[in-house]
């Protein structure tokens, strides 16, 4: 598969800004600035607490109360070729704004689906409410075709939740994030949970699914080796800055900020020299 | 020096509906003081049952553990004193610890079960071993879990396993749930108790790479069988079963995915990742 181009920009965050008005307050996320290209996945790395999260919540205005945006902005590059600033729309858009353009995975899927209600309603719930004029067969093959498409098969598209394993739960939220055919996802530890051989089929659907549909995606974990294999460009952040933004190749072989040595340490590697563990 | 042996042990679970389902199948291995065996394997290998058989939570249909030569008692004081030389650190700190109490509580607790030392040496023994796990007693032993980090969590049921001192632990992803920059120091603190106590640690996980810096020796289970065994850079480095390297080549290894800058170290680079 060609690598996508990735020269067009999708979404640029200008000096955005967040802070937690508690006592005192805390500045999650500072001044940051990045272009995330169209069809580009980033990385968005650093340990507990660095404002990951807070960031990639923060652009679709996820955040809630004490969380405050104190500055900066967000610009949405629509394939329409309109010019969508993120800050300025109201309820109303910004509704139909998430899902549509930019839909999230989240990190344990067990949690995220409701488990009282059948996979195959709870994606036609998502076309109901931003696709109202869908007739219910329609909904039903478009269902019916999303789990085809992340491959958990429509057969199962009667099975709650917890008949499903844990991966196949996983696919059924990509297939939910993919519903509206969002030209971002944004991916919070969406393999965290899982053993590493359902995590390499997931990510390789991930990227399968990228070339496939072309959407961009920002991907958030804490596991660097992973992130390493999967992100065209890695930011890695720390006390809510980001220290280095650059290809995940580069990351690897050349990094810059001393900070991003000390993450590379600290991880085994599955292959490299011992020693990490003094034993 | 203790010997746990582990010997030729089936567990079959019946399941309502389905029959009968094989968890363990003649599964034997010896753990020893001072050694540290790494189990991995995907969800649903029988990692856990292994772990809830050595605590005896689970009994096994067929099979035998000997501690030192001898079978383990099926209940009362025997039994007790059994769990008393293996301790369990489980993989989510938070559900581990109790919320209502404070970690003076949650180290007193198994000093005063299994009368490990005289009452009125409890409070110094409790310091003892938060000093041990690298905590500052006097920061930490009034505050209750929620106020600590995963890692201080973490580190506070490690204490608590070491005090009716051990000669076995059990420790079942012990740092799956921390944040990477956390699980180093945490691995390195099991390390340090295992030499430093002669400690023998089953070290559970399906991370490949701390599981290979880890343990002296691996071993691999798939639907509850061994399929490998062995010194754990043999198994992870030079792995012989097909499905030893279909896990390695499922495991992130950012030394193989950019082989050029630096002189990958495995013929299986095509197939190890694919995820791009």
């Amino acid at each position: 598969m060609p690598e996508p181009q990735l020269t067009e920009p999708l979404l640029s965050v200008r000096d955005f800004s967040v802070v937690y008005d508690v006592d005192p307050p805390v500045a999650a996320v500072r001044d940051v600035t990045l272009e995330l290209q169209r069809g580009e996945i980033l990385g968005l790395a650093g340990e507990s607490g660095c404002g990951k999260t807070t960031l990639a919540y923060g652009v679709q205005r996820l955040l809630k109360a004490p969380a405050v945006i104190t500055g900066g902005s967000v610009v949405f590059h629509d394939t329409s070729g309109e010019t969508i600033d993120v800050n300025a729309l109201d309820a109303e858009h910004m509704r139909r704004f998430r899902w549509d353009k930019i839909s999230m995975v989240f990190q344990g899927a067990m949690n995220a689906l409701n488990p009282v209600a059948t996979i195959g309603s709870q994606l036609a719930d998502v076309f109901e409410v931003h696709r109202p004029e869908m007739t219910r067969k329609q909904r039903r093959a478009e269902v019916e075709e999303l789990l085809e498409i992340v491959k958990v098969g429509r057969d199962r598209i009667r099975s709650f939740p917890h008949e499903l394993s844990g991966g196949m739960r996983q696919r059924v939220m990509i297939a939910m994030a993919l519903a509206l055919r969002p030209q971002l996802m944004v991916m919070d530890e969406p393999t965290t949970a899982l053993d590493v051989l359902v995590q390499r089929e997931i990510l390789r659907q991930i990227s399968q699914l990228r070339h496939e549909f072309g959407f961009s995606v920002i991907f958030i974990t804490h596991d660097l080796p992973l992130l390493l294999e999967i992100s065209d460009r890695i930011a890695i952040m720390r006390e809510g800055e980001i220290v280095e933004l650059q290809s995940a190749e580069g990351i690897w072989s050349n990094p810059q900020h001393e900070y991003t040595r000390r993450l590379l340490e600290s991880f085994p590697r599955l292959t490299g020299e011992r020693g990490v563990v003094v034993r | 020096m203790s010997v746990l042996e582990f010997d030729r042990i089936s567990k079959i679970y019946n399941v309502r509906g389905a029959g009968h389902m094989k968890a363990l199948d003649d599964v034997s291995f010896t753990l020893e003081s001072g050694r540290t065996i790494g189990l991995v394997g995907q969800s649903g290998s029988g990692k856990s049952t292994i772990a809830k058989i050595l605590t005896q939570l689970e009994t096994p249909t067929t099979g035998e553990i000997r501690l030192d030569g001898a079978r383990i008692p099926r209940r009362g004081r025997g039994l007790r004193k059994y769990r008393q030389q293996l301790r369990m650190v489980f993989q989510d700190p938070f559900a581990s610890l109790n919320p209502y109490h404070s970690i003076r509580y949650h180290i007193e607790r198994p000093l005063r079960l299994d009368d490990v030392v005289p009452a009125k040496e409890t409070e110094r023994e409790v310091r003892r071993l938060l000093e041990r796990v690298q905590l500052a007693p006097d920061t930490v032993i009034d505050r209750r879990p929620h106020e600590l980090s995963g890692g201080q969590r973490q580190r506070v049921a490690i204490a608590r396993a070491l005090a009716s001192r051990p000669k076995l632990l059990v420790a079942d992803e012990p740092v799956s749930m921390l944040d990477v920059s956390l699980r180093l120091g945490v691995l390195n603190l099991l390390a340090d108790l295992q030499r430093e106590e002669g400690l023998g640690v089953l070290y559970i996980t399906h991370d490949l790479a701390t599981a290979r810096h880890f343990s002296d020796e691996i071993i691999v289970l798939n639907q509850g069988r061994i399929v490998e065994q062995g010194t754990a850079d043999d198994v992870i480095l030079n792995p012989q079963h097909p499905y030893t390297r279909e896990l390695r080549a499922a495991s992130p290894d950012p030394e193989n995915w950019f082989p050029t800058k630096h002189g990958g170290t495995s013929p299986d680079a095509s197939t190890s990742g694919g995820a791009r």
